[in-house]
């Protein structure tokens, strides 16, 4: 167990978390790494990819079906994709209903209970938009995932929803060992990009590990429910999730105590890259008729 | 007077000394609970209804245990599901003794526990879905159910369960009374709000919703409110009213039924015993229907027959006399127990910590057989409880609220009154300490101690726990 490499994927809802995450750990299993993906969204789309489905039978509906999470076992839950990676989905209830938070933590004591982590080099934890309450926040606790990536782009709420889980990770890093391992920048085109990114991971304490150019093959391979790994491995974006397993791989104990910065402190930010202007202020509020 | 003066004093000492064991936070803010009643005063000078401090053993209860254990457990002819996992309603189960009359499964339906027993998967994709099946299976197990109220325990609020939805659906379908009451445990500081709760819920659900064409009105229609037939008190109520010529068209909610609670916008009086559980539906009966509510006590011959009275001034001379006629024929029965009991429990002294409105109703029934509250508290009072409690304490009187089990042992070991009165987690622990003990939750088994029977069978529970031979064997083990 001890080499068992634990992380998890958190960001903003629709920034790539599920996809960046996928090709990241199918470049890892192309190193030979044995990998367990855990899906914790109850949309249940976090390992369409590696298999080819539209969604798999998660741990909460399975258990729902037969009476109780009891009468699962591994084998009902635990499907095998593109290159032996083994994929769980914990699922949860249609929204407005229930609670996914419960659903996350009971899906993840299932897995542990029934020894999914066995035999594997990697567990990868791909969480849903933003850490909302304490179930969300399992992955992160102690004896979960030890460092954290943050999939995020130099858009404001993006850069916003970075920092607010950097305040998560904080929160469990004195008790537990989590740690922030890195951001991930999927990029949108906007303005600085790079350099807002870059700025942003040194004032959280922690780097840009990886800037992951826009590229339309991704979406190719997305209507083929393949990760651009499988679907073209000779593309140059093959190349940029090759790099960053790379750089994953390599950032084993590397995670830092996040810092994360006020509001007030986010906005200087982005006046200092001239995103926003010092004059800005006196539009804020103001339609476009009024100004 | 200086017996009151040394009272006074021991009992200001005593205050200072439980709350010097405490830190110094929690001295600051149990001192206002605790005070000595000042003769003249318009309360009893503590703060009531605040969160209990964290660390302390308290008394009291939850909003679950104020709904369906007291205000909606007693309606007999509905099912009353206790919604969510199976620990609330089982280890509630059959605690509170309201009694019913009725075949049980057919119009009776009070002793059973029945529950939605949450597992996980319910919490995960939501429980309103198990609530219809249950709902469905009551129809089909309990076919003569007349209703059913949805008791909520704490998940059903953290989960955002849609009750309300299920009720409406449900009740249209099945064309019975379904009452989602949201009386999650969390809310508030003890049983009060579940209490309040409740009688919000049977204004929504029940009231308004009532149908009374064809209902038969007499000029002597009044109900029984706040009165929970622990023991079989309701009926010991009722049958003075009735001798008095009143017709009981309702009773809430000890013996209760459905229909009774929709018949209650058709009486001329309501009449109030518990105030603190039921004071929020007379007043809203009062505002939308007009009708005057009037509380009234009747624990012990004094009390009684001046609530008798009272009662009556609301009615005709008619109703007048036949009172008067009542307290004469009872006269009798009074003088025999007071003399037969008076002189074995003449100056004992009492100490009672109980809920809604015996630390004061009851004043007045020991005092009739010569006794003395020395100590009385609440569990879940609010600050009108305490303005009520002044027309029944003497000068010097300790006040406790929310007494904490250390303070009450601590002020009974100093006072050593002759009987507690309190709960059966408190019983022991006095008994232990040498000091005789009835429970006033539930009578200690016992009762009715409501109206002129229940009298009698107070008087012979207090003799009987006062002056028991077994206190002559107790010895303390360093005393050869």
């Amino acid at each position: 167990m001890s080499d068992l490499r634990q992380i998890a994927f958190y960001g903003k809802g629709g920034i790539g978390k599920s996809t960046t995450s996928q090709n990241t750990l199918a470049a890892l299993a192309e190193m030979g790494q044995k990998i367990l993906i855990v899906g914790c969204d109850p949309k249940a789309d976090s390992t369409r990819l590696i298999l080819h489905a539209k969604a798999q039978d998660t741990v909460l509906s399975l258990a729902a079906d037969a009476g109780s999470v009891e009468d699962l076992e591994l084998e009902d839950v635990l499907k095998v994709g593109y290159r032996d990676i083994r994929c769980v989905e914990s699922g949860g209830p249609e929204p407005g209903v229930g609670c996914a938070g419960r659903g996350v933590i009971t899906a993840i004591n299932f897995l542990e209970e029934n020894g999914a982590y066995d035999g594997v080099d990697y567990v990868s934890y791909d969480v849903l938009g933003d850490v909302v309450c304490g179930g969300f926040a399992m992955p992160i606790r102690e004896n979960k995932a030890q460092e954290i990536y943050i999939v995020m782009s130099g858009e404001m709420m993006a850069m916003y929803a970075a920092n607010n889980i950097s305040k998560g990770i904080l929160k469990y890093a004195n008790a537990g060992g989590v740690r922030l391992g890195g951001l991930i920048c999927n990029e949108r085109k906007t303005d600085k990009e790079y350099e807002l990114a870059d700025a942003l991971a040194k004032k959280l304490g922690t780097s840009l590990i990886h800037f992951v150019p826009r590229d339309n093959v991704v979406q190719h391979a997305e209507l083929r429910r393949m990760t651009v790994l499988e679907y073209d491995p000779e593309s140059k974006q093959a190349g940029e999730y090759r790099a960053l397993a790379q750089k994953v791989h390599a950032n084993k104990g590397n995670g830092v105590i996040p810092t994360p910065i006020s509001m007030d402190e986010l906005e200087d930010l982005l006046l200092e890259f001239g995103i926003m202007s010092k004059e800005d202020e006196s539009i804020v509020g103001k339609s476009k008729s009024a100004a | 007077m200086s017996a009151v003066l040394d009272d006074k004093t021991r009992n200001q000492a005593l205050i200072q000394e439980v709350l010097d064991a405490y830190p110094e936070k929690a001295a600051k803010k149990r001192a206002k609970h605790l005070n000595v009643y000042e003769e003249g005063k318009p309360d009893c000078g503590v703060k009531s209804n605040i969160k209990s401090l964290p660390g302390v053993m308290t008394i009291r209860g939850c909003a679950y245990a104020g709904s369906k254990g007291v205000v909606w457990g007693p309606i007999k002819d509905m099912v009353h599901i206790s919604h969510g996992p199976v620990g609330c309603g089982q280890y509630s189960w059959g605690t509170r003794r309201n009694y019913a009359s009725g075949t049980v499964g057919v119009d009776n339906f009070t002793v059973l526990q029945v529950t939605s027993d949450f597992q996980e998967k319910d919490i995960v994709f939501g429980g309103d879905k198990k609530l219809e099946k249950l709902i469905d299976e009551i129809g089909t197990i309990f076919p003569l159910a007349r209703g059913i109220s949805i008791q909520s325990e704490c998940p059903i609020g953290l989960i955002g369960d849609d009750i309300e939805a299920v009720a409406k659906k449900k009740g249209k379908e099945v064309g019975k009374t379904i009452v989602p009451v949201r009386c999650e445990g969390f809310r508030g500081v003890s049983q009060s709000l579940g209490h309040h709760i409740a009688n919000d819920m049977v204004r929504d659900w029940v009231l308004d919703k009532a149908d009374n064409k064809g209902f038969e009105s007499t000029p002597y229609d009044v109900t029984i409110i706040g009165d929970y037939n622990i023991g079989g008190d309701a009926w010991s109520s009722r049958i003075l009213l009735e001798e008095m010529g009143l017709r009981v068209i309702a009773q809430w909610s000890g013996d209760g039924t459905l229909a009774e609670m929709e018949k209650t916008p058709k009486a001329k009086l309501n009449l109030l015993h518990c105030y603190r559980s039921m004071n929020y539906i007379s007043r809203h009966m009062e505002e939308k229907y007009g009708i005057p509510w009037v509380e009234y006590n009747f624990f012990g011959p004094s009390k009684i027959a001046a609530s008798l009275r009272e009662i009556a001034s609301h009615f005709d001379d008619k109703i007048k006399e036949n009172t008067e006629k009542v307290i004469a024929k009872y006269q009798a029965m009074v003088d025999g127990i007071i003399a037969k009991y008076k002189p074995r429990l003449d100056g004992k002294k009492v100490m009672l910590y109980v809920g809604g409105l015996r630390p004061r109703h009851v004043v007045g029934a020991y005092e009739d057989l010569g006794m003395e509250v020395v100590g009385a508290g609440y569990e879940f009072a609010h600050g009108d409880d305490y303005q009520r409690t002044t027309h029944y304490v003497k000068d010097g009187t300790l006040i406790y609220d929310d007494v904490t089990g250390f303070e009450f042992e601590k002020f009974a070991e100093k006072i050593r009154p002759d009987l507690v009165g309190s709960g059966v987690k408190e019983k022991y622990i006095f008994q232990k300490m040498g000091i005789p003990f009835r429970q006033m939750h539930s009578w200690d088994y016992s009762g009715p101690y409501h109206g002129y029977d229940g009298f009698a069978i107070f008087a012979r529970d207090m003799d009987m726990a006062i002056n028991s031979p077994v206190w002559n064997m107790t010895k303390a083990p360093w005393k050869k």
